[in-house]
């Protein structure tokens, strides 16, 4: 188990350094950070000047080695426009972005367990048709166009909902800020959330069934059958907990994926979470701080994808982590 | 009376544009403690006849007619719920490939509890007991460690013996062994029918063998049922059968068996392939590939009838015996 927890790390280690060569990379790409710093009026003598204390004339790999130097010791540059460090600045924003990511994953969670696993025990009836072909509308229609769709109808139309940002979030353990602590919370999180998990969850969806059918047309299935058990304990204990197991490691990589889609969700909500943020910084060229949120949400992408190996080596007995770590 | 008594089964598949027949007016008893093979090719109905007895056809096969009782009952007239007290408890049935039979994601000792506890009031600790005692019998080391173990730690034969211990779990009456041994080891195929033989003995327990064995037809049952194309062609007393086959098709068989032959001797096969149930020919389903076929085999179709030791069904049986077979000219 040590020696595959280790192994993993330096996986994740080596994923990041892609990264983070490739988020520093863009930062050439994104015109002269000069323009943003200073005015008009400075003369080329000073910028030149100027590029050179900022080590901006230095080669691609002194500049990028010193950037990862201060990286790993938390520094990720500072954001022109906020004047303070980049990472501060998307830490602060972090919390609404999560919290939008775990209100999607608990629908997501939520209804295509149930959905997926009744559509593939019942295909023929009804509700599993109408729920099939929802679920392709819903893989179809853009994030942005439902989010529209959603602020239409509950917010303008029906009025039961606020259509834009957090609201007044709860202080809990001092850093954090909430939306689940109280009721007004959960209606400012409520659409966004779905918003959000309009893509994830039919994909969910129709993952399940498959994987279900697949289960339930497999030998085991058919000896439990043999054996005189109970139809329900075949459903959910023989053939769920089979279909599960992939179902586990394609929703960590969505999880990671979910923080990306972030930025349509939180821009039509006007959301204040790090997606909004990114759209601003971009508009702004803020180079430190577009480089600094592609490092964090790629540190988030890399951690759930171990954290989510970690977990199917834990509820899958086939895989034993202490031999996979020889 | 006889523990099971199939009378004229039936089964159908329902394809998309035709219905095909698997099985043809399938009739056959099982004595209390009787041990009943059934051979043929492959695609003949052998398995098929196994798990219509439980019910357990997939989709889109259905039982279209006949009747099946067991014990007093018919098993084609009972409800699913009805049908759950016999399922594992009254019948149960071992598998072909114990690697994917068992659960991988249960352990043995959750696979064989929640059996026990299916059909009995039992607490999980004494349904433990139980589940040691027989896999104690059927020579499992260590049982105890056992039924924490997954079945992706233990081998394909040991596999096959925790099955064995699982149909044995409740005591039925009768266990339906469905190619138990194919997708095992040579070595341990022995192993296995020899531990099958000696604990349908010891329980007085009726089996039903379904394998394309001729070789372990003889060794384990008394009587059998040699199946072509979904219907029964020839039917009798296993020795009897063995020594002097009726039908030319059991003829076929024996004399494709490698022992037949002598070594750098070519296997003397079967011509042809057994028909797809959608392309059944007219008349015996045999006559394609019959080396004694007449006219008359293209157009009646022959039931089964006594000749010599056993029922056959041949409309030529009793020319058979001092007639060369003409070559089969199998397009």
């Amino acid at each position: 188990m040590f020696a595959y927890l280790v192994k993993r790390l330096f996986q994740a280690a080596a994923v990041m350094f892609a990264i983070s060569i490739v988020a520093f990379a863009i930062q050439d790409n994104l015109g002269d950070p000069l323009r943003e710093l200073v005015g008009q009026s400075v003369s080329e003598e000073v910028r030149q000047q100027l590029r050179d204390e900022l080590g901006l004339n230095d080669s691609f790999i002194e500049q990028y080695l010193r950037f990862a130097g201060r990286a790993i010791q938390g520094d990720l540059g500072t954001s022109y426009f906020f004047k303070e460090p980049a990472l501060d600045v998307i830490l602060r924003k972090l919390p609404a972005t999560l919290e939008l990511v775990f209100g999607a994953t608990v629908i997501i969670i939520g209804l295509s367990i149930p959905l997926g696993v009744y559509t593939a025990i019942k295909p023929n009836s009804i509700f599993s048709k109408v729920v099939m072909g929802v679920s392709i509308i819903g893989i179809s229609i853009p994030v942005f166009l439902t989010a529209i769709l959603l602020i239409f109808f509950f917010a303008v139309e029906l009025r039961w909902l606020p259509s834009f940002g957090r609201g007044d979030p709860v202080h809990v353990f001092g850093y954090w800020e909430t939306n689940f602590a109280n009721w007004a919370g959960l209606r400012q999180i409520l659409l966004p959330s779905i918003a959000l998990s309009s893509i994830m969850l039919p994909l969910f969806i129709r993952l399940i069934r498959a994987e279900m059918l697949e289960t339930l047309d497999s030998e085991y299935v058919k000896y439990a059958y043999a054996k005189g058990l109970q139809t329900r304990r075949i459903w959910f204990v023989h053939a769920l907990k089979n279909t599960l197991l992939p179902v586990i490691t394609v929703g960590g990589v969505q999880i990671g994926t979910m923080v990306a889609y972030t930025i349509l969700t939180e821009t039509v909500f006007q959301w204040p979470g790090m997606g909004f943020m990114f759209l601003e910084a971009v508009n702004r060229v803020d180079t430190p701080l577009i480089v600094a949120y592609l490092i964090v949400v790629g540190f988030i992408f890399v951690l759930t994808n171990t954290v989510v190996d970690l977990i199917y080596g834990l509820v899958n007995p086939t895989v034993n982590l202490s031999r996979m770590g020889a | 009376m006889s523990l099971l008594s199939v009378q004229g089964l039936t089964v159908k598949f329902a394809m998309r544009n035709n219905t095909v027949t698997a099985l043809n007016d399938i009739s056959f008893d099982i004595g209390q403690g009787e041990r009943v093979g059934i051979v043929g090719e492959s695609g003949a109905g052998k398995s098929i006849t196994g798990f219509s007895i439980l019910n357990l056809l997939s989709r889109p096969g259905y039982i279209a007619g006949g009747s099946i009782m067991f014990d007093g009952q018919d098993l084609t007239k009972l409800s699913d719920k009805q049908f759950r007290t016999i399922r594992g408890n009254r019948i149960a049935m071992i598998f072909q490939d114990p690697m994917v039979t068992l659960n991988p994601v249960l352990t043995i000792g959750q696979q064989m509890v929640e059996q026990l506890q299916a059909h009995r009031r039992v607490s999980r600790k004494d349904a433990e007991i139980i589940a040691v005692a027989k896999l104690r019998e059927v020579y499992i080391p260590a049982p105890e460690e056992r039924l924490k173990q997954y079945p992706h730690e233990l081998s394909g034969g040991m596999r096959q013996r925790i099955v064995i211990a699982i149909a044995l779990l409740l005591d039925p009456q009768l266990i339906i062994a469905d190619e138990p041994t194919t997708a095992l080891d040579v070595t341990i195929q022995a192993d296995i029918m020899e531990l099958l033989l000696e604990l349908c003995e010891s329980n007085n327990v009726s089996l039903i063998l379904i394998t394309h064995d001729l070789g372990v037809v003889s060794q384990m049952t008394q009587r059998m049922l040699v199946m072509y194309a979904g219907r029964i062609i020839e039917t009798g007393g296993t020795r009897e059968i063995i020594n002097d086959p009726q039908h030319p098709y059991t003829q076929g068989l024996i004399n494709a068996l490698p022992q037949q032959t002598l070594p750098g001797e070519k296997l003397r096969q079967i011509p042809g392939n057994m028909p797809a149930l959608s392309a059944i020919p007219p008349g015996c389903p045999f006559h394609p590939r019959c080396g004694y076929a007449v006219p008359t085999c293209r157009t009646v179709r022959p039931e089964l009838r006594r000749h010599g030791g056993s029922d056959v069904a041949c409309i030529e049986v009793e020319r058979l015996h001092g007639t060369t077979p003409h070559k089969v000219d199998y397009a």
